[in-house]
């Protein structure tokens, strides 16, 4: 049995849907039908702007765009998954940036004056403990009092954007200090196109070792494998992507000054006809891309994540199970509250300043972002990938709209509409599956 | 009165020893109402006991207490002769007390080996998931229990019903239990699959554990158990040797509560009549 090949294993089926063949080598369907909406997406945009939409700049910006949202989206998913809902997540990043912008501009430079080479990290550890704390704080009462997350994160929504103004009673706090500033991405958040060949060919290598190791284990205890041709195929489109995305940010160039700037640092001479210097990879693109490889291995493996599903299935048998459900639940709330500290400085950086509006309405962006990502409201179901790649589609929307100069009110209508029918085409999919 | 005799309960036993459980004059109380009230019981190794009673006469709150489910608000709990506390799951899963819900209790979403490890999952040199360990290991267990078993690596819920018992049952049986509390263990399957769990159940006894079964049917009950407790309005009737009783008069103790003279007659027993 354990040795068959698939075809022989199924040749009591004549003929086989092509969904059967997507199972068989381990490829979410609905996957495939995200990448497809956003490739829609993102030629229907890039006709309708006359080229704009694909153009290196427009990409790199839509990246930076999608990183705020796109990391809290990945603790969205657990809290989704848990059946929990948090609609405080906006408020929150409100209230921790408003903190670490009085910190940093106010507090930190009266102790060793400014632009001291620790303010950044202390700011972005504060961010990461202060969201952490409300965080647990949240999942505490939900947890151990019973008290529905709905109410609790209704209560968080009003009670936080309170917070937020009475930090500074309403002042907008700026400027950031300046190694702070990259987390927000902009020129000085680009990190070089040597370093993003370094990183994209690390990325690289890590995918194809990732997949070796997978399939060299499962041959060792004697299990099915995947055909060698899926895992090949699966392993060049995820080393694809990656070198796609490293080569559209080298050549998005810098303006000339600052490229010229950059020259000079290194001691080179500014050439007669100038040069032309990529941004690479900006910060809070690779910081979104380590929430997002950090959040998948937790979920997919660590015991932790194991529990987070094992809760949304059934948390009276994950209970009877052993599983300390409670401190499960109130963790995961935690840990939402950590990835809104650090989309809270992604936020602050890249505005390059705090205010006590920040991040309004971003809860029911990232709630969107978890959903369209094939996150299921009734719990158990979700992945972090999805719900990235969800918010990368909302953001591609609201991107691409502003482009085409699509009026505000009607770019809320259609992002409104796109979330209702794909959770209805979700929906739709999985009924037939069933 | 209120309280069991407890020297009388030990006249039932087949043998002598020690027992691996013993439940004595067990309470729990829901917001006043007595779920349980004074109930003691006990299991050897390698006996089945069965539980009978209505519904809502008890049995499946007894048995949640010594699960870990629930906890009493009096009475002790021995394994194998020493006071023990059960205060979670977890605790009764460390004295080797393990159990098999009516619900099945399955994470639906996950696969088997998911459900099987859930809550003592196999770890590697490096605190990640070993799931290429644990689903060899359920392939072993399951390949017991249900050889035709493919889906390992589907979510539990797309599994038949009989299937998803198998999951439940290896789940109990995997981490070497001492005894076993199997809730309503047919009730969702059919006459072929009621074979293999009454087999298995003789398969169990003979390794030495001991079994509580807990079933509204009289006729599996009396196939397998060695002893019988009955249980009425949170009350033991009585308990009695299956050979010693006829099952009309085991049904004369669940309806009325009467006890036969056979059985040792618990606090919950009608009087002088």
């Amino acid at each position: 049995m354990t040795e068959t090949a698939p075809a022989s294993s199924n040749a009591g089926q004549e003929r086989r849907s092509l969904s059967d063949h997507l199972r068989e080598i381990e490829f979410d369907p609905r996957m495939i039908g995200m990448v497809a909406a956003l490739a829609v997406i993102w030629l229907g945009f890039n006709w309708l702007s006359d080229g704009a939409f694909l153009s290196s700049r427009n990409l790199w910006n839509l990246l930076v765009q999608t990183a705020s949202i796109a990391v809290m989206a990945c603790g969205m998913v657990l809290v989704i998954v848990t059946r929990n809902i948090d609609l405080s997540v906006g408020s929150m990043l409100g209230f921790v940036g408003m903190v670490v912008g009085v910190v940093q501009v106010r507090l930190l430079p009266g102790i060793w004056g400014f632009e001291h080479p620790l303010t950044w990290i202390v700011s972005l550890a504060l961010a990461i403990s202060l969201g952490g704390l409300v965080g647990l704080l949240q999942g505490a009462l939900i947890a151990y009092l019973a008290i529905p997350s709905f109410i609790v994160t209704l209560g968080g929504l009003l009670i936080w954007r309170g917070a937020a103004w009475w930090v500074t009673q309403g002042q907008t706090v700026a400027p950031m200090d300046s190694r702070f500033r990259p987390l927000g991405g902009g020129v000085e958040g680009a990190i070089g196109t040597s370093a993003s060949w370094v990183i994209g060919i690390a990325l690289c290598l890590a995918i194809c070792a990732a997949a070796a190791l997978i399939r060299r284990r499962r041959k060792r205890f004697g299990f099915v494998l995947r055909p060698l041709w899926a895992e090949i195929l699966i392993a060049a489109i995820g080393c694809g992507a990656v070198i796609a995305t490293v080569l559209m940010a080298n050549s998005y160039a810098l303006p000339a000054g600052v490229a010229r700037r950059v020259t000079e640092a290194r001691g080179g001479s500014w050439p007669e006809g100038g040069l032309v210097i990529g941004h690479g990879l900006a910060v809070p693109v690779l910081v979104a891309l380590a929430v997002g490889i950090a959040m998948t291995f937790l979920a997919n493996r660590l015991r932790f994540g194991r529990y987070v599903f094992a809760i949304g299935g059934n948390p009276e048998a994950a209970q009877l199970s052993g599983v300390n459900t409670r401190k499960v639940l109130m963790l995961v709330f935690g840990l939402m509250g950590v990835l809104v500290g650090i989309s809270a400085c992604i936020s602050t950086a890249r505005l390059n300043a705090a205010t006590n509006s920040a991040g309004t309405l971003d809860e029911l962006y990232v709630i969107a972002a978890a959903v369209i990502g094939g996150t299921s409201l009734a719990g158990g179901v979700g992945t972090i990938a999805g719900a990235m790649l969800g918010a990368l589609v909302m953001q591609s929307l609201q991107s691409g709209m502003v482009l085409i100069g699509v009026d505000a009110p009607l770019q809320n209508i259609v992002v409104g509409i796109v979330l209702v029918v794909a959770v209805w085409l979700d929906g739709v999919y999985r009924k037939r599956l069933s | 009165m209120s309280i069991a005799e407890p020297a009388t309960l030990s006249d039932t036993h087949p043998g002598q020893g020690t027992p691996l459980i013993e439940m004595r004059d067990i309470s729990i109380a829901f917001g006043g109402i007595k779920a349980v009230d004074g109930a003691s019981v006990d299991l050897m190794p390698g006996e089945v006991v069965g539980l009978l009673g209505h519904n809502g006469a008890g049995k499946s709150t007894l048995i949640k207490i010594l699960s870990g489910a629930y906890t009493a608000d009096s009475g002790t709990i021995l394994v194998n002769g020493e006071e023990v506390s059960i205060g979670s799951p977890r605790d009764a899963k460390r004295h080797g007390i393990e159990t098999i819900y009516q619900t099945l209790a399955l994470a639906d979403n996950v696969d088997a080996a998911a459900n099987i490890f859930l809550g003592r999952e196999l770890l590697t040199g490096w605190g990640t998931l070993d799931d290429a360990s644990m689903e060899a290991e359920t392939r072993k267990v399951m390949g017991r229990l249900n050889p035709h078993f493919r889906r390992f690596k589907e979510p539990v819920k797309a599994l038949s019903g009989g299937q998803r018992q198998s999951v439940a049952i290896a789940r109990a049986i995997y981490f070497n239990a001492r005894m076993l509390i199997m809730d309503e263990p047919t009730a969702a399957l059919g006459p072929a699959e009621t074979r293999q769990v009454a087999e298995l159940i003789l398969q169990l006894k003979k390794q030495g554990i001991g079994i509580f079964l807990i079933s509204h049917d009289l006729h599996d009950v009396f196939d397998l158990a060695d002893r019988i407790t009955v249980m009425k309005n949170g009350k033991v009737v009585g308990t009695a040797r299956t050979a010693d009783v006829t099952q009309d008069e085991v049904l004369g103790m669940i309806i009325s509560g009467k006890c036969p003279p056979a059985a040792v007659a618990g606090p919950g027993a009608l009087r002088g009549s």
